[in-house]
């Protein structure tokens, strides 16, 4: 599954200085110095259209969903409902009943390890994860083996931060219970294989879940397409608000699945003796749902759509390249994770700096990055650091962003010697 | 925000040539501490005779603000009591958290530490040193976290608790 477009033309009709404008935040100014924005892997910005659809949302639509017979609780059920059917369009969902909104990608697999894994697994069975996962793609899985007496196997990378393929094939067995994996790793920028691993997986009639929260913002998702049995993303990395992301589950799978979390909502009657669970999605949604993060979060679906993800990602795939041979130049810098196929990351170190001191140096040049183990410990222990520094490229990250960055390198350089 | 007010010479100095660093033969505590947000870690070691801190290594791998803070916290405890070592433990504290807190001649070289004031993120750095220290003083042996309350400044509390 390309995340570039086949040939990168050197005359872009991506204006990504127009693209900036819309996102008020950029214009401010960070210790004296122009915002120089880097961290987009970990949380992306608003644009104006997302925070005023929000806005409005709470002031003129606001009521509590589902159930009221008054208007403003039917316009609110229908913008709540509404932003559910424009995410079924954007994953390419056969159905609503597949969108389960939840708090963001880790809740969407906590929910998977515990309502579907959970009861099914028991000793002898495997999950097979890889070594390049997210600490909320591991520890759920950790937590389901510690509960279940399941196993955890992981798929091992090699020292570019690609998957093994044919490790992970091997260690695909008639044991494998569950596959789950990043669909982009957000420490190293690795884009995986996944149409072939669903494949594998598959033919081992083991299904599959994929984070795909690094992946969404830079590349069209066809869930149908990919044919993955789970996919989990996070709102706030999509320009959206924070605390909704969205769990897509095949239907008949989730259908399946005992209910997540107990409450209102999710039920259809409720007496001491016994409750029967709501039909899909409303069966793992309890209690007041997020209703204006999911507004916010259709309004960032259109944001990107109108943009259109391919030219989003070949615009971050130009600078990516830009990024990595500047860097490549300066003397003392490593970059971890050099994947043939990778998404607009960048995580380096700079020899005889810290990854904490040249966090702090860049800060003050008004470079946002982030330093630290990315919530990916394993990854930094196999690259033997205690840390990296993280550039991340959005959809309003510009060639200054890239000199902006490179210049507080060479001060960093200059500070330490 | 003063880059230079926390990359002091002093500070570079220690953090590329740090005294008393390596292990010690002869220790009779020693401890290990660890920042799992950033990645610091570091094992201070110390020969105590009776009530005297008569020798101290510290060893590991983090910043230039936890290495230089652990160089310059060997400098200044090595051949003190422990009860002048626990004042400059407070001492220290009060430096890196408290706004209007100065530095007294009693800190000597330690007063390069105040300009992490001005940077909150980074004082766990500076204090991972001392937290070791104190736990091997205390309890002879442990490992310590920089996940303490009383390190954060109380402006930023709410901030940085639980943060990352």
């Amino acid at each position: 599954m390309a995340a570039r477009a086949p040939a990168l033309s050197p005359a872009p009709s991506y204006d990504a200085e127009r693209v900036r404008r819309d996102f008020p935040i950029l214009a401010r100014s960070v210790h004296g110095k122009p915002l120089v924005y880097l961290d987009s892997a970990a949380s992306s910005q608003r644009p104006l259209c997302v925070v005023r659809a929000v806005e409005d949302y709470e002031l003129n639509s606001h009521a509590n969903v589902h159930r009221g017979v008054h208007l403003l609780s039917q316009e609110a059920t229908n913008a709540y409902e509404g932003a559910r059917d424009r995410v079924k369009r954007f994953l390419n969902a056969r159905s609503s009943r597949e969108i389960v909104f939840v708090r963001g990608t880790t809740e969407g697999i906590n929910l998977v390890a515990q309502s579907y894994a959970r009861p099914r697994l028991g000793p002898g069975d495997e999950i097979l994860i890889t070594a390049l996962e997210h600490h909320a793609n591991i520890v759920p899985w950790q937590m389901v083996r510690d509960q279940t007496g399941c196993s955890l196997v992981v798929a091992p990378i090699n020292q570019r931060g690609e998957l093994i393929y044919e490790e992970f094939v091997k260690r695909l067995s008639a044991r494998t219970r569950l596959v789950a994996f990043a669909h982009v790793s957000n420490a190293l920028g690795t884009v995986l294989p996944v149409a072939e691993m669903i494949t594998a997986a598959h033919e081992r009639g083991a299904p599959v879940l994929i984070d795909g929260a690094q992946a969404v913002p830079h590349q069209q998702i066809d869930v149908r397409a990919l044919g993955c049995d789970f996919y989990t993303f996070s709102g706030h990395k999509l320009y959206g608000p924070t605390g909704i992301g969205v769990l897509y589950g095949r239907e008949e799978l989730l259908g399946a699945m005992p209910p997540w979390q107990g409450g209102g909502d999710m039920i259809l009657t409720v007496s001491f003796e016994k409750s029967t669970w709501n039909e899909l999605p409303w069966k793992f949604e309890a209690g007041t749902p997020n209703m204006s993060g999911a507004v916010g979060l259709a309004a960032a679906i259109d944001y990107v759509e109108r943009l259109g993800l391919p030219a989003i990602g070949a615009h971050e795939q130009r600078l990516l390249e830009e990024a990595t041979a500047q860097l490549a130049r300066i003397p003392g810098v490593t970059l971890i994770g050099t994947a043939a196929h990778k998404a607009a990351v960048l995580s380096f170190t700079l020899e005889g700096v810290h990854p904490h001191d040249l966090g702090t140096i860049l800060d003050s040049e008004g470079v946002a990055v982030r330093t630290g183990h990315h919530c990916a410990m394993p990854v930094m222990e196999f690259f033997g650091v205690p840390a990296t520094a993280r550039a991340s490229f959005g959809c309003y990250s510009t060639r200054e962003d890239v000199r902006a960055l490179v210049s507080a390198l060479h001060k960093a350089r200059e500070v330490f010697g | 925000m003063e880059l230079r007010d926390l990359y002091r010479d002093v500070i570079l100095d220690h953090n590329r040539h740090p005294r008393n660093f390596g292990t010690l033969a002869s220790a009779t505590a020693s401890a290990e501490g660890h920042n799992p947000l950033c990645g610091d870690r570091l094992t201070v070691s110390v020969r105590l005779e009776g009530d005297r801190v008569q020798d101290i290594r510290f060893e590991g791998k983090g910043c230039a603000i936890s290495t230089a803070s652990a160089s310059l916290m060997t400098e200044a405890v090595k051949g003190k009591p422990r009860a002048e070592v626990e004042q400059l433990y407070q001492a220290v504290h009060a430096l890196l958290t408290q706004q209007d807190a100065t530095a007294t001649p009693a800190l000597g070289k330690l007063a390069a530490l105040s300009g992490v004031r001005e940077f909150p993120v980074r004082v766990k750095c500076a204090s991972l040193c001392w937290h070791t220290l104190h736990a091997a003083l205390e309890r002879g042996s442990g490992t310590v976290t920089t996940e303490l309350p009383d390190d954060t400044p109380s402006s930023l509390a709410q901030q940085l608790d639980g943060a990352l």
